[in-house]
């Protein structure tokens, strides 16, 4: 997993309650057995019309963002499955760090196996960049893990807080299989006093 | 001091704790399917890893198999998925229910048929309806693919104790009201993410007096309310539901484990972060109108209209989800008519589903605008209703009696909603596109998606049942 610290880009404004699972990546393209690829894929139905043709009007679809690697969207983002498909195509499609005000928990906890910063905002703070993010787009945010800040253009500066373990397994690029290795002694101890 | 029984089973599965850290547990019973396993099974071979335990995994076809004209699978990347999972069976040694194997099913439906689910557990599967177990008093609860292979190669995971929240269902429900009735009640009222950070247990005299299979239908859609866990502590149901399963012990070893299990019901006296209450009384046969499992009502309200909500932003997801279910604000709820009807999915594919649905269509027609589906969640549920004839009382009122899996509920195989069709569905979620680019999914019960399927409209089931006495 790459190691993620310090990122710098524009914002991509997407400004929804609840967006889930099914949207972020659709159910026909769960049928592949590689973690990559599905980028292309991300919000698919919402990105292109039934006839294949690009909706226009939809934010990923704006020039403005393209190279975006910042997604800021409202409440309950990811909810729905348990999917890892939806990390996989978010990162896939470029983006390494997710702003909401509150996200579904699976999903929170996926982000953190595959290097992508998930980052909770108050709503009032999330709120205040998605129309800084639409008003005033090309808006560009700076993103501190080690400092735990976000940084808007205008010099705002929003803190935040993360689990200290997650942060460090971010900061690192850790393989937490590798980690969990180290405690070999006491899960088979666990498996040996619950035989 | 009393306890609930998600602190007493989170405790005894800690392997590990440190301050700051999450707490490594052990997971007694991992779950496997198609979907998501391949790239965790692809992780083990690359870091020349083993599965440590395959005696504690199981695995099944559910989510992409066809459900007629088995064996045959028309896509290629659907048939590569199932190939896969029986070579990474094979070379691991985990045991497998295949697509013609007598104990295929949905994986939430043969872990419990099978009495592999069971009180204290800890179960965990790619899957986030995995939920559904913890009707058993187990905490079960969904995974990501990158668990799942930490899961296979050290048989714990590293998570943060979650928060504890009882959902009480005071009083009794009224006549023609379901467990599915129940919940998307539960989660109209209270929102799809009231639960975020928890695991809920539900409690309450009409808990108390429903069958596993109810609980199961309760504690499945506990996702949908945002929970990463829903359960039910054990009782004398849940004893006698699991004596003789092929799983659990047997004789005297089956009567000192029952105790066990009796003993890990929440204590009196024990305190939870957060409590829900709702009335059984309150509820009615429930369906859902909008985009997310939140959006329902009552069969006999209408649909909303924007002066129903203060929020600036609800008003815009009412407008949002209206446009694309293509319903008018205002609109009585038995005025909308379907075109499809599916009977399936972990959420009500059960027996008792079947037999709920098919009392309500005994001796009539589907609707000749209605096209309906009935899809037992598994092979034994099929067996056992064709054994009462189910089958018959299904095809002679003209539903399609198919072969068990996920089918119509995520739609990946080849049962698909066409585009702006609308379909009464007794699955669990209604996002867009969820049943088919385009289509419009209503979630509701086994009865009412029959009763709709008779009538080519929602119908209040209640009134069609008293016709009949």
């Amino acid at each position: 997993m790459k190691p993620i610290n310090e990122v710098r880009s524009v914002m991509t404004p997407l400004n929804r309650k609840n967006v889930d699972t099914d949207q972020i990546i659709s159910k026909e393209f769960l049928k592949r057995i590689e973690r990559t690829g599905f980028g292309k894929y991300l919000f698919h139905h919402w990105r292109f019309h039934s006839d294949g043709t690009e909706n226009k009007e939809f934010v990923l679809n704006d020039a403005r963002f393209k190279d975006s690697k910042v997604l800021v969207a409202h409440d309950n983002f990811g909810c729905g499955s348990s999917r890892e498909h939806a990390p996989w195509a978010i990162l896939d499609y470029g983006f390494e760090v997710v702003i909401a005000p509150s996200f579904a928990d699976i999903f929170h906890n996926n982000c953190f196996k595959n290097g992508i910063l998930p980052i909770r905002l108050r709503v009032e703070e999330v709120e205040e960049l998605l129309s800084k993010g639409e008003s005033a787009a090309p808006y560009t945010l700076e993103i501190n893990l080690e400092q735990q800040t976000v940084t808007g253009e205008d010099g705002k500066t929003y803190g935040f807080d993360i689990d200290p373990y997650y942060k460090q397994m971010l900061l690192n690029g850790w393989d937490e299989i590798a980690l969990t290795f180290q405690y070999e002694e006491q899960i088979a101890a666990y498996e040996k006093q619950h035989a | 001091m009393a306890k609930t029984i998600i602190e007493k089973i989170w405790e005894q599965h800690i392997v590990y704790e440190e301050q700051g850290k999450p707490d490594l547990l052990y997971i007694d019973l991992h779950l496997l399917h198609e979907v998501t396993s391949p790239q965790a099974f692809e992780g083990l071979r690359l870091a020349g890893r083993k599965v440590r335990r395959p005696d504690l995994c199981f695995a099944t076809m559910d989510h992409n198999v066809p459900t007629r004209n088995l064996p045959i699978i028309n896509d290629p990347i659907a048939k590569k998925q199932i190939t896969t999972l029986e070579k990474n069976c094979e070379e691991f040694g985990i045991e497998l229910a295949d697509m013609e194997h007598p104990d295929q099913g949905i994986v939430h439906i043969i872990g419990p048929e099978l009495g592999l689910t069971q009180p204290g557990k800890t179960i965990v599967c790619g899957d986030s309806h995995t939920s559904t177990h913890g009707a058993f008093g187990a905490i079960a609860f969904g995974i990501g693919t990158s668990e799942v292979e930490h899961v296979l190669s050290t048989q714990t995971l590293w998570q943060s104790k979650p928060k504890t929240m009882e959902i009480r269902i005071n009083g009794k429900l009224g006549f023609g009201v379901t467990a599915k009735d129940v919940i998307l009640a539960i989660i109209a009222k209270f929102g799809i993410d009231v639960g975020t950070g928890h695991i809920a247990e539900y409690t309450g005299e009409a808990i108390r007096s429903m069958t596993m299979e109810e609980r199961m239908t309760i504690c499945n859609m506990s996702i949908e309310a945002g929970a990463k866990a829903g359960l039910i502590s054990p009782d004398e149901t849940t004893i006698e539901y699991l004596r003789g399963r092929r799983h659990v012990p047997e004789g005297e070893a089956f009567e000192e484990a029952a105790e066990k299990w009796l003993s890990l019901a929440t204590d009196e006296g024990a305190v939870y972060d957060t409590v829900l209450e709702i009335d059984a009384n309150e509820i009615e046969p429930f369906i859902t109108w909008g985009t997310n499992p939140s959006m329902g009502s009552g069969i006999s309200a209408n649909v909303p209209s924007s002066e129903d909500f203060a929020d600036e932003s609800d008003k815009e997801a009412l407008k949002k989800a209206l446009a694309y279910m293509g319903l008018e604000e205002g609109t009585p709820l038995t005025e909308i008519e379907i075109q499809h009807v599916f009977i399936g999915s972990c959420t009500n594919a059960r027996l008792s589903d079947l037999r709920a649905a098919a009392e309500v269509i005994a001796g009539q027609k589907v609707h000749p605008n209605v096209t309906a589906i009935v899809v037992p969640g598994s092979r034994t549920v099929k067996r056992q209703a064709e054994e009462e004839g189910l089958d018959h009382v299904f095809l002679e009122a003209g539903f399609e009696w198919r072969e068990s899996g996920c089918s119509m509920c995520l739609a990946m195989n080849d049962d698909v909603v066409p585009a702006g069709e609308r379909c009464a569905s007794t699955s669990n979620r209604n996002f867009e596109g969820r049943q088919g680019a385009g289509s419009r999914t209503h979630l509701m019960s086994p009865a009412m998606a029959a009763a709709a399927a008779i009538s080519g409209h929602f119908t209040d089931v209640r009134k069609m049942k008293l016709a009949h006495v």
